[in-house]
């Protein structure tokens, strides 16, 4: 009795659960089938499958939104960002980690404070302050924003990945006579590399969808990144859906297919992070 | 490490002190240079345009030459602007759109998934996957799915329900609903991973003890799931609060604030101000603002939880 009741009420949840996913995933369906119609046959045919698949719609997204170039500037600031943060934070994390510094409190309300200071408040005077200095229109410029934008979540994340880590590997080491900086290169850095896969995944994936400082930062064409070229190129072909949904597709195909080979990685680190996508 | 030396006699203190300050200080230095360079950073990046804006906002700039100080004049004319205070209210309006449907729809989706094995991980999937595809891309797939003529709009009046069949972005009364619901299409989904880990977390034996009791599945959520979850369930409410202040891409993306503003919120506000119309300290006095908000809102949350509100 008990056990056909479960049954039952589990064949209930299975059916709003089923609803809720078609609501998830069923506009992201209808992009990639109309994707390969023209778009003639999207307006008389919108929801159904294509008729007679055309692919020269990527080719033609390709070659018109120069997806060429733009996934090239993204993989550049994707590629920049990450190495930056990780550079940056994994020493951080470990002082905060593992070293009693003194003012370590202040340190963390100074982050606290840093991170939590609405983007709208310091963006203006720093694109005055980057244009001053010759970074606007650099991907270096955007690379070093998003490194001090990024930084501080890969701090926290690294950091409750140290604080994890076995206390008798790193006092072997310093019975050795290791300075804190061997310690960190040899025992700390060799084993936190789930945290660096993680915290890297998760900003990649922030500057990979990033848009206000890219839209903000790199204003050439033939510099801006994925996210707001797409963006550009939607405006002009804004009636040829087939055209800017197959745009739209290469944009999101390697974060799909990332995220479904990683998914654990990334809802882990994005639930930690609490950052915004 | 540097109090190696218990046994030093009197005589030979000044010499041994002096070069234990010196070592204790290199010590410090060299614990301090782990972070220096990410604090830095934050600095030149953050902290001081932050403080730069503070002070712009008390001036007029064009972005070029040297700003003017004109006092408090920004804030009353901002206090007079009508548009700010339409684009203040509709971030009132997206923040109670936000604490209510994508919340109410993050616990359902947690609550059914908490208590189902087989097919977990798929709907968990299924759900958070808006969540990590761009704005530009999710907006593109809502502007033809809204769109009146091809959009489900049209579809459903071709089938006899024709309430949703005009331009939904286009249209006064319904355009910042519009965003905000597929702002939170892409978002709820992160909500029931929060959630479905927080009630995972929660002890079986007090279902069993209310299903003992005879407790519908309503009253075990409400009066097991929902006090159990509180902590998460609160921090998500304050992040939804802060992020609806600042809410900007889909706003931007898909009606830049119109039309005739009637979904302008304080950051395209802003960005107008201080991107195509160069009133540089009037949009810095808009940026001051926001902080402002969010300060308030994070004091309120601080005080209540120092009262005892157990938040």
């Amino acid at each position: 009795m008990r056990r056909s009741q479960r049954i039952q009420s589990t064949f209930f949840n299975h059916v709003i659960l089923s609803m809720l996913a078609i609501f998830a995933l069923f506009p992201l369906v209808i992009l990639l089938i109309n994707s390969f119609k023209t778009t003639g046959e999207i307006g008389r045919n919108p929801y159904g499958l294509p008729l007679e698949p055309r692919f020269e719609n990527y080719v033609d997204a390709w070659n018109q939104g120069k997806f060429a170039t733009t996934l090239g500037n993204t993989i550049i600031l994707t590629t920049g960002t990450i190495a930056g943060v990780l550079l940056l934070a994994s020493p951080a994390a470990f002082a905060l980690a593992r070293l009693k510094l003194r003012g370590s409190d202040f340190l963390g309300f100074y982050f606290m404070i840093g991170t939590s200071l609405p983007p709208f408040l310091f963006i203006i005077p720093l694109f005055y302050m980057w244009r001053q200095l010759g970074l606007v229109n650099l991907h270096l410029g955007l690379i070093i924003i998003y490194c001090a934008l990024f930084s501080p979540f890969a701090t926290f994340l690294l950091r409750s990945y140290m604080v994890a880590l076995p206390e008798e590997f790193i006092e072997a080491a310093r019975i050795d006579g290791a300075s804190n900086w061997q310690v960190f290169r040899s025992i700390i850095l060799p084993l936190s590399w789930p945290g660096f896969l993680t915290a890297g995944l998760v900003v990649g994936l922030s500057v990979w969808n990033e848009f206000l400082f890219g839209i903000t930062f790199l204003q050439k064409p033939e510099l801006k990144p994925v996210s707001t070229s797409l963006f550009a190129f939607q405006q002009q072909f804004v009636r040829d859906w087939g055209l800017t949904n197959a745009g739209s597709i290469i944009m999101v195909i390697p974060v799909v297919v990332l995220f479904l080979l990683l998914q654990r990685r990334f809802v882990e680190g994005l639930s930690q992070g609490g950052l915004k996508g | 490490m540097s109090q190696s030396m218990p046994l030093s006699s009197p005589l030979v203190t000044p010499l041994n002190s002096s070069r234990t300050t010196q070592r204790r200080f290199l010590e410090v230095v060299g614990r301090w240079s782990f972070v220096l360079p990410i604090l830095l950073l934050n600095f030149i990046v953050v902290l001081v345009p932050s403080l730069f804006s503070i002070y712009i906002s008390f001036t007029e700039w064009s972005g070029y030459g040297n700003p003017t100080f004109i006092g408090l004049q920004n804030f009353q004319e901002l206090f007079q602007d009508r548009v700010f205070f339409k684009a203040l209210g509709n971030n009132l309006l997206w923040t109670l759109f936000f604490l209510t449907v994508p919340i109410a729809m993050g616990l359902l989706g947690a609550y059914l998934l908490s208590s189902i094995k087989r097919g977990q991980l798929f709907y968990r999937l299924a759900f958070f996957i808006p969540y990590v595809v761009s704005s530009v891309v999710n907006t593109q797939i809502w502007r033809f799915l809204l769109n009146p003529r091809s959009g489900i709009g049209a579809w459903l009046a071709e089938h006899g329900i024709p309430f949703l069949n005009f331009a939904v972005l286009g249209n006064r009364d319904t355009a910042l609903i519009g965003v905000a619901f597929v702002d939170s299409w892409h978002f709820w989904g992160f909500l029931v991973v929060i959630y479905l880990a927080a009630m995972t977390a929660v002890d079986t034996e007090l279902y069993e003890v209310a299903w003992l009791d005879g407790a519908s599945r309503f009253q075990q959520f409400w009066y097991v799931t929902l006090p159990s979850i509180r902590p998460t369930l609160v921090f998500t409410i304050l992040m939804i609060i802060i992020w609806s202040s600042l809410t900007f891409d889909y706003v931007y993306i898909m009606t830049g604030g119109g039309p005739a503003h009637a979904s302008e919120v304080m950051s395209t506000f802003l960005y107008n101000q201080a991107f195509s119309r160069f009133e540089i300290g009037y949009a810095a006095s808009v940026g001051v603002m926001m902080t402002i908000w969010v300060m308030i809102t994070v004091s309120i949350f601080v005080v209540l939880r120092k009262r005892g509100w157990e938040i």
